[in-house]
């Protein structure tokens, strides 16, 4: 027993290896970030309410940029969740229009996503059709659904518990932020101390590998686009409350951008393998921060849909050198 | 001796080159001489391929010299030795399907028409004056696109690229490794030209024989040194094998009689879409080896059985149960296990470290409710690791930072952990250095002994004969022989490999 010594595998990483370099340079980006618009709008920027206000916008980002990851780790990406999410909103609606519970609403339109989430899954894996083409075809077929319920109109819902997970309060944060908080923990705790979680990174990692180790692949893969289907449609959820209605066109604002980018930022690698929600979560802080600021300080709009574009473009340029210096 | 006198061609001196822990040359000195057939052998992983690389300018060497003609060069890249005359024909030859033979024997080299446009005239040109100057006209024509050629075609062209004019050495890495009796024959009248045409030629093959009857003299590679340069006339095909394994070959297998078990797998008409009618089978303590040619079809069984290809017929069974997987999931859970031919490719996840490729098939064991159990599998993973003598600093380390041979310890590591019933080895010591192969051929008979049975595909005759009780030939996706792996013969298996292909070619 002398090959593996005990004092090699007991040696604790310092801090800076646990936040790991990754980490630490976004860190380091959000700080400036903060620091730029803190000094533009020294008067509302740091308000109290203006983080929570920062922190409500990011919470539909955050859960879709979380479920974002874990594809791109499996070797997938999906682009079809902003339509999931306006898809998702209109089934709750109808569902709470037609029940009048809530609780049947919310459980309808999560089932949608879970459906529209296996329906790419299915595409993907016995078509085959490759997954940006599966979801960029899905992204256009779930919003002509979301259209369709209501002849592309949107639908109001009533109901006072849908309001409170819209717009309530837990200990004097908004409710969406403790769901983003509990959403965040569920998928650190699969990705990190499950079974699934590490087969996943495996099986991004090299396909061949993990079907010959035993990882029933297939299955995983229809899983892992359920997963995002449903987390599209959790986020929906959030988004009726906000809104208590029905919106057909809420995911047309370019969320899977600012998902994917976010997903990509936080270091998750489109060849698969790689990617973690801390990472996810830093970078959706990174884009919460840049909107909110863009806004604060008046950058027009067209101007911020610049931004975030090349945003996009240079957290990959920067993933590709980081590898190229590893020598990956 | 003449011969010596004259310049060399190429004058390699105490060329070293090192890969991460891996030294892959240890200060190699060789000359080829124009007119002269040089044999390159040695086990895989002795460097000869290293020697090529740096002799076609794909890889740079850590110290020592090149010489051509007496002249000191560096050969920066590949287009720099290409241009200095030093051609390398590799094992796979790349061709573009969808270009013609012309164009791809010339490309890199096109000339135009008008400073703009692709002169095809003078390209087809070029490649029949080349195909016809080495009497090859009837099997390739210029103006055909390379689209479904045969492995003997694909092969002349990339000799033809090789033998563009300027060729002052050309080097075959095993040439016949798919080609037919017949083409090898073929293949073989071309190196004479050569040789007469006053080219410098290394051979590099693992077919003895072949060395024998072709090459002038002949250099043996060991562990990145040069250990032997002798004419041939000097050696026989036993003092190869003595200089290319350092001992004599017996040593390292241990031959005993093991009692059998039941059977362990069975197969019974399997067919699929590479291999027809294959019906054997294996019991507890056995190993059964299967050889043949490249392209034979023996990777495909074990496919067929591991749930990867689809049954077109017949029937499996696994210690008497049917067994008919749609997976290679299904194949853990009935107990058997794969060690696949590319390791970097299909067994382990480079990047991540020994602990996860070692428990990556047991996650029931590592695991409570589908939750990691990390102590549980640090010691799993550590008693594995420590029993195969893997050399690793430690579990965390990534496995793609270990040498060859501890890589493929931890894919055995991570079957000794699940512990299945019939355990398949494709080519368990491809790219692994003596002393580890030594070592994996102690651990496949104490595998054996311990109970597994054991399917072994390997293209290396010692390895075979050393290691089987029973030893199948396949040829052509069928089974065509079985022998007694005790008084089995290299050239009793050769001819049973060769049994298909021979009656195709006459």
């Amino acid at each position: 027993m002398t090959t593996a010594s005990p004092a090699a595998r007991r040696s604790r990483p310092g801090l800076l290896a646990r936040i790991g370099t990754q980490n630490l340079s976004l860190l380091i980006a959000l700080v400036v970030l903060l620091a730029i618009f803190g000094v533009l709008r020294p008067d509302v920027f740091f308000s109290w309410r203006n983080m929570v206000n920062i922190g409500l916008a990011i919470t539909i980002l955050g859960i879709l940029a979380m479920a974002q990851t874990i594809v791109i780790v499996s070797g997938g990406l999906d682009i079809s969740v902003g339509s999931v999410v306006g898809l998702s909103t209109m089934v709750l609606a109808v569902a709470v229009q037609t029940t009048g519970s809530v609780g049947i609403g919310v459980a309808a339109g999560l089932a949608a996503g879970v459906l529209a989430g296996a329906a790419n899954g299915v595409a993907i894996v016995y078509g085959p059709v490759n997954a940006v083409i599966a979801t960029l075809g899905t992204m256009s077929a779930f919003r002509g659904l979301a259209y369709i319920i209501n002849n592309g109109n949107s639908i109001p819902i009533q109901g006072d518990a849908l309001r409170l997970l819209g717009t309530g309060t837990l200990i004097g944060l908004p409710f969406a932020i403790w769901l983003l908080v509990v959403v965040m923990i569920v998928f650190m705790i699969f990705t990190q101390k499950t079974i699934v979680g590490r087969n996943i990174y495996a099986m991004g990692g090299n396909p061949t590998v993990a079907r010959l180790a035993g990882i029933p692949i297939r299955r995983y893969q229809i899983g892992i686009y359920a997963m995002s289907g449903v987390a599209a449609a959790l986020a929906g959820v959030v988004l009726a409350g906000r809104t208590m209605s029905g919106q057909p066109a809420s995911g047309s604002q370019g969320l899977e951008l600012e998902a994917i980018t976010a997903a990509i930022l936080g270091g998750a690698a489109l060849q698969g393998g790689k990617g973690t929600i801390v990472g996810a979560m830093l970078g959706v802080l990174i884009i919460g921060v840049l909107n909110n600021g863009m806004i604060l300080t008046s950058v027009p709009t067209f101007y911020q849909l610049l931004a975030k574009g090349a945003l996009l473009i240079l957290a990959v340029v920067v993933q590709e050198r980081q590898r190229a210096t590893r020598g990956e | 001796m003449a011969d010596s006198e004259r310049m060399p061609v190429v004058r390699v001196e105490a060329v070293a080159k090192r890969f991460g822990v891996v030294q892959a040359l240890k200060g190699v000195s060789v000359d080829f001489r124009a007119g002269e057939i040089c044999a390159l052998v040695g086990e895989n992983g002795a460097g000869k391929s290293t020697l090529m690389r740096v002799l076609e300018g794909e890889h740079r060497p850590d110290t020592g010299t090149i010489a051509v003609d007496g002249r000191p060069v560096t050969l920066a890249s590949a287009r720099e030795a290409h241009a200095l005359g030093i051609r390398v024909i590799h094992q796979e030859p790349e061709i573009i399907p969808e270009l013609t033979v012309a164009e791809n024997i010339f490309v890199g080299d096109f000339r135009a028409r008008a400073g703009l446009f692709l002169d095809r005239d003078d390209l087809v040109r070029r490649a029949r004056a080349l195909i016809d100057a080495f009497g090859v006209g009837d099997q390739l024509a210029p103006e055909r696109t390379c689209h479904g050629l045969g492995p003997a075609q694909r092969q002349l062209i990339e000799i033809m690229r090789a033998l563009r004019p300027g060729a002052r050495l050309v080097a075959f890495d095993e040439p016949t490794s798919s080609l037919t009796e017949e083409e090898a024959g073929r293949l073989f009248e071309m190196i004479r030209r050569l040789k007469t045409d006053g080219v410098a030629v290394v051979y590099i093959s693992h077919r003895l024989r072949e060395i024998v009857a072709l090459a002038d003299r002949v250099v043996v590679l060991r562990d990145g040194e040069r250990v032997a340069d002798e004419p041939i006339a000097a050696v026989d095909e036993a003092t190869m094998v003595r200089l290319m394994v350092g001992r004599p070959i017996s040593d390292l297998f241990h031959r005993r009689v093991r009692a059998l078990g039941p059977v362990a797998l069975a197969l019974d008409g399997v067919s699929t879409d590479k291999v027809t009618d294959i019906s054997f089978s294996i019991r507890a303590g056995e190993i059964v080896g299967l050889g043949g040619l490249v392209g034979a079809g023996r990777t495909e069984v074990a496919r067929a059985i591991v749930g990867m290809d689809r049954l077109a017929a017949g029937t499996m069974a696994v210690l008497s149960a049917p067994y008919r997987p749609r997976d290679p999931s299904d194949a853990i859970r009935a107990g058997i296990g794969l060690v696949p031919e590319d390791r970097k490719q299909e067994a382990l996840l480079l990047l991540q470290p020994v602990r996860d490729n070692v428990s990556l098939v047991v996650p029931d064991k590592v695991s409570r409710f589908g939750f990691f159990d990390r102590r549980k599998e640090t010691r799993l993973v550590e008693h594995h690791v420590a029993e195969l003598r893997v050399k690793t600093p430690s579990i965390g380390q990534p496995v793609g930072k270990l040498s060859g041979g501890n890589q493929q310890k931890v894919v055995f590591a991570r079957w000794q952990a699940r512990g299945p019933a019939v355990l398949i080895l494709d080519e368990p010591t491809r790219g692994i250095d003596v002393g580890a192969k030594a070592e994996i051929y102690r651990l496949i008979e104490s595998l054996a002994d311990a109970g597994l049975a054991i399917l072994l595909i390997s293209s290396e005759m010692p390895e075979l004969l050393g290691l089987a009780d029973r030893i199948l030939a396949m040829a052509g996706g069928r089974i065509t022989g079985e022998l007694d792996g005790a008084t089995a013969t290299e050239e009793a298996v050769l001819a049973l490999s060769m049994r298909q292909t021979l009656a195709k070619a006459s």
